[in-house]
């Protein structure tokens, strides 16, 4: 891995969140500076800032994007104990020249009385729904019931957890045996107080969310939980980041027809790393739950991947280089310009640090030279047609034809060929 | 087996003090942003940070020779799955081992193309290319053409041949040269063909020496019939492998014989051809150089001291054949290990080997899913075959997916993956930005072709609600039929008929003329397609036609009441035909309709203009009409 470019974010503060769109587009950063800034990514794969507003009167702590079907939607939250939605509407012909765009609040959410923690959308197939979950121990559902109007939000539900709340997920599984889910973290720090994490589950009967479990052995402050996408099993899973990083798996256990209580689970651990050294602040999944991200205590962000038989391990970090942090006092356009240089080069440093990873270790000298270079394929060894197995045609994108004729270059085919023909052929006159 | 541990890589942040500062993060599509942040509630000293990082792996992708390896390859995995699974397998081997040879290709043509432009580009690109082929070379020998003794040796000699192919070129330059025999690469030449086991060329180049040196005659003379007379097993003829053992022990007593004479005490380089004939390990290392490779020394021992060798103990040679090549001291690089591993026919060890060492999932994912057709990873007793192969598959799969254009090839590879392959296409399809309108529709046909339904109403919904945004109407109305989203094409259908009341006219004409069917989506979208209905049937005055459609519109109650005034409108014209169109009935009909409308309404709602207008025109009309329909035609 190698970084790519580095984006000049501008903000005035600390950037708290940064939020992908569902198609990767388009970024939103929100920080301290009580901003959120849209970015756009253009053909050439420049990041550029469409927008930037100030949306709160506090620190902006989280920033998600709803999904597409329900056009160009943000959702905020803050330290001023509010969330707030907003919009992208086509805005004046001298904006769109200028590259701008124009978001406008659609509702301002105020019933939390303390700083709203998360805010994250429901999964598309339950609606237009968005949940917040705040330092007073309150989640709390709301729905748009007329997707068209985004100003009108109502309450759906309120979930009290007891617990000062840092942290939602939404268990993204579609399936009808799956009843909407919730996953509540905890960042209270008082071991006494039992399991930090909590499952809520949506009950048709009585219409309301009730407690389907809770993870008593996460007894430390939760910073940040995720379910992985599900990918079409029975059982969940669920990354959670505390004083370490654990992955557990919900496998729902077998309910009687008749009764009407909420699932139970039996909670299995998968892995546990405490690589971080301390504390863990985040976790997420990639787009399949191939990869496990987290971000902790010792700086870094660290990629865990399970193999084909299950076992998870530490595939790769990101960390810094160590080098100077400059303030803010630097100007933003002769940081750009330093930065970018230092980009570059350790750019380079990587390309070659790479290679063993990615390449085999380069060959010795002499070695190389006669493994690579003066390649001679004999062309009985090397099958250019067979008819037999000619790919069928649909071909995307066709370059080179593997059969009816050779894929090389006429001219490097004879150049190559002739040498060992030459030889070849000698000694059967003999 | 157990898991060798691997130290993960680490990505070094510019610009970013590990130490001082957490590292935020969001996973996108091919990418992960990292920026510094202070996540303790406390956090630290405040400050900006200016900063959003890109990073990027598997920048394979981007490489334009690589593309054509990926779509090649691509044509060539699915001729291998369409292969049928009823054949019995020894009726497959043929097939199996040209695939192997057609992957092979691909590899070579990138190999030669990477040559040309070499000049200006990273060369370690080419050697693991090379790599590459040269162990799917050695796997195709060992486990898919799975080759019995004595045809073994042969095949790994050419397998040595393909791969140290520079004896050639350096051949040439000595033979062209002006006097051959005094060249300085003469002996090199002569040896290194002995070594690959090419006799006849040996002795052709051997030729040019015996001219120069009448005096020894009669000793290039004897090697030459040494060389000619090498026994080589040939697996086409009737000789059983028994028969060729026999006749090369008793060629090698020859050479011994020779070598206890001293026939060649005269000559180092024509003593050394023989020591090197009876397979002399310490005179094979002397020509380390000419070698190169611990797996030539090990091929070039086999052909002369064991060219009976049988699969299952070559592993021993190859262990040995490395120790003695290679510096004790020295660490076995990647590419030794691998060799090694296959080998030893550990098929498994092969395959995470060059996991590790290359990390990109081409080769392993071809390589596995090859050698899962051949049925080996069942055989060699790996419960979790097919899902190595999966497994593999999908992490390629996923990573041709970040890429902008390689995606619809990774559409195959998840077709081909029955556990996990279908919900990783619905999870990575839906996420391909749809930039342009064709391009949405390509995403929505692989859709459509996998009964993927949910995934074609999100992709028309989200195209429906852009082009809504954009205020193109009718693309978003057609987006929403498709979609089947009955409120959303209300909305559009009220947008449309707001538009008429505003200017008259109808915009997006030819949807609207032909929604058949599709018009009975949403009641508000059949009101809009029978509304533009009857101003067709009165542009073409088919006036009793649109007089009767314009009044059901009303009576059915297709026509939203907040539109009654504006059809009342419509028939006013039609009421102050010269000829009689609205029927008696039909006019009472129409002035129940103004009377709902107006009743319980305070004045000031109404237009009453308009009212006033309509109820005289109305009347007018009922006259005319009963007097019409009264009057007997004569």
């Amino acid at each position: 891995m190698f970084v790519a470019r580095s984006i000049a974010a501008d903000h005035k503060d600390l950037i708290h969140d940064v939020s992908y769109d569902f198609h990767g587009r388009r970024m939103a950063t929100c920080s301290s500076d009580q901003s959120v800034k849209v970015w756009d990514k253009s053909e050439s794969g420049d990041w550029h800032c469409t927008a930037s507003w100030k949306t709160h009167s506090g620190s902006v702590w989280r920033v998600t994007w709803a999904h597409p079907e329900f056009g160009q939607v943000l959702a905020s939250c803050s330290f001023d104990r509010t969330a707030a939605v907003w919009e992208e509407i086509v805005g004046e012909s001298n904006d769109k020249q200028r590259g701008q765009s124009h978001w406008i609040k659609r509702t301002t959410l105020v019933d939390s009385r303390t700083s709203v923690t998360d805010v994250k959308f429901a999964p598309k197939h339950m609606g237009l729904m968005l949940t917040t979950c705040s330092a007073d121990g309150v989640v709390r559902v709301y729905e748009a019931p007329d997707v068209m109007n985004l100003s009108q939000w109502s309450l759906q539900h309120e979930i009290s957890c007891k617990l000062s709340c840092s942290c939602i997920s939404w268990n993204p599984s579609s399936s009808r045996a799956h009843p909407p889910m919730i996953a509540v973290g905890s960042d209270d720090s008082n071991v006494m107080y039992g399991g930090k994490v909590q499952i809520y589950e949506y009950n048709d009967n009585t219409r309301k969310y009730a407690k389907a479990e809770t993870l008593m052995t996460v007894t430390d402050a939760v910073h940040d939980i995720a379910f992985s996408p599900n990918l079409g099993r029975s059982f969940h899973v669920l990354a959670i980041a505390t004083k370490d990083v654990r992955i557990f798996k919900l496998v729902p256990l077998r309910k009687e027809s008749s009764s009407t209580g909420p699932t139970k689970f039996e909670v299995q651990i998968v892995a546990q790393f405490d690589n971080h050294n301390s504390q863990v602040w985040r976790v997420s999944w990639n787009i399949t739950s191939t990869l496990l991200a987290s971000s902790g205590d010792d700086g870094c962000v660290r990629l865990w991947k399970a193999n084909y038989m299950d076992n998870w391990k530490c595939t790769g970090i990101l960390k810094g280089d160590g080098s100077p942090v400059n303030g803010s006092s630097g100007q933003p356009g002769a940081m750009n310009t330093m930065v970018g240089s230092t980009v570059q080069t350790s750019q380079n440093a990587l390309n070659g640090s790479a290679a063993g990873r990615y390449f085999f270790p380069p060959l010795d000298a002499p070695r190389a030279g006669s493994r690579y270079g003066h390649l001679l394929p004999p062309p009985s060894l090397i099958e250019h047609s067979d008819a037999q197995f000619s790919p069928h045609s649909q071909l995307p994108q066709s370059p080179m034809a593997i059969h009816g004729q050779p894929p090389q270059s006429p001219l490097s085919l004879h150049r190559l060929y002739s040498h060992s023909r030459a030889l070849n052929t000698l000694p059967e006159h003999d | 087996m157990e898991e060798v541990d691997v130290e993960p890589t680490t990505t070094p942040i510019p610009g970013f003090d590990s130490n001082q500062k957490h590292l935020g993060f969001v996973w996108g599509p091919g990418d992960i942003l990292v920026y510094e942040t202070i996540y303790k509630a406390s956090g630290g000293s405040a400050g900006g940070c200016p900063f959003v990082h890109e990073v990027r792996k598997d920048e394979d992708i981007y490489s334009p020779i690589l593309r054509k390896l990926f779509n090649e390859s691509h044509h060539i995995f699915v001729g291998l799955q369409r292969i049928r699974e009823d054949l019995p397998s020894k009726n497959k081997k043929p097939q199996f081992v040209s695939i192997s040879k057609n992957y092979r290709s691909v590899i070579r043509a990138c190999m030669e193309e990477l040559q040309q432009v070499a000049v200006y580009h990273n060369d370690s690109l080419g050697n693991t290319l090379l790599s590459l082929e040269l162990i799917w070379n050695l796997c195709e020998v060992l486990f898919i053409d799975a080759a019995p003794a004595g045809s073994l040796v042969l095949h790994l000699l050419d397998w040595v041949r393909l791969h140290k192919a520079d004896v050639d070129e350096k051949a040439r330059e000595v033979l062209a040269s002006e006097s051959p025999a005094e060249h300085q690469a003469y002996w090199d030449v002569v040896i290194s063909y002995v070594l690959q086991g090419r006799m006849d060329e040996a002795r052709q180049v051997l030729v040019k020496q015996a001219a120069l040196q009448p005096a020894a005659r009669v000793m290039f003379k004897l090697l030459d019939n040494l060389l000619m007379k090498m026994p080589i097993f040939n697996p086409g003829e009737t000789q059983t492998l028994t028969e060729f053992d026999v006749k090369w022990r008793h060629w090698r007593e020859e050479v011994d014989h020779c070598l206890q004479d001293q026939s060649f005490a005269s000559n180092r380089h024509l003593e050394d051809i023989c020591k090197i004939l009876v397979g002399d390990e310490d005179v094979l290392l002397e020509y380390k150089e000419l070698l190169s490779t611990w797996y030539h020394f090990l091929v070039t021992r086999l052909l002369f001291s064991h060219p009976t060798v049988k699969p299952t103990e070559l592993h021993y040679y190859a262990q040995s054949s490395m120790h003695m090549f290679l510096d004790t001291r020295s660490v076995p690089e990647p590419l030794d290990s691998i060799l090694l591993a296959a080998f030893e026919f550990d098929i498994h060890q092969v395959i995470k080997d060059c996991s590790i060492a290359l990390n990109n999932w081409w080769f392993v994912g071809h390589l596995t899913d090859l050698l899962d057709h051949c049925k080996l990873l069942q055989s060699h007793n790996l419960h979790f075959g097919s899902n190595l192969r999966e497994f593999l598959l999908l992490e390629y799969a996923s990573g041709l997916f970040t890429h902008h254009s390689l995606w619809q090839l990774a559409v195959d590879y998840f077709d081909h993956c029955p556990e996990f392959g279908r919900v990783y296409l619905e999870l990575q399809i839906e996420r391909v930005p749809l930039d342009t309108e064709r391009k949405a529709l390509k995403v929505i046909r692989i859709c459509e072709q996998r009964q993927m339904t949910e995934q074609v109403r999100s992709i028309c919904k989200i195209m429906a609600k852009k082009a809504l945004r954009n205020n193109r109407l009718g693309s978003a109305l057609s987006w929403s039929i498709r979609a089947k989203d009955a409120a959303f094409a209300t909305l559009i259908s009220e947008r449309f008929l707001q538009d008429y009341c505003a200017k008259g006219t109808f915009s997006d004409l030819d949807l609207i003329d032909n929604l058949g069917p599709a018009m009975l989506l949403s009641d508000r979208l059949t009101f809009l397609g029978k509304y533009r209905e009857f101003h067709r049937l009165y542009g073409e005055k088919r006036f009793s036609d649109a007089a009767k459609l314009l009044l059901s519109l009303m009576t059915a109650k297709i026509a939203p009441h907040s539109f009654w005034m504006t059809l009342l409108t419509d028939a006013l014209p039609l009421l102050e035909q010269k000829e009689v169109i609205f029927s008696a009935d039909q006019t009472h009909e129409l002035m129940f309709c103004l009377e709902e409308l107006t009743s319980g309404k305070s004045d000031e709602d109404i237009e009453t203009t308009k009212i006033e207008l309509l109820r005289l025109a109305l009347a007018r009309n009922l006259a005319m009409a009963i007097v019409k329909e009264g009057t007997v035609e004569v």
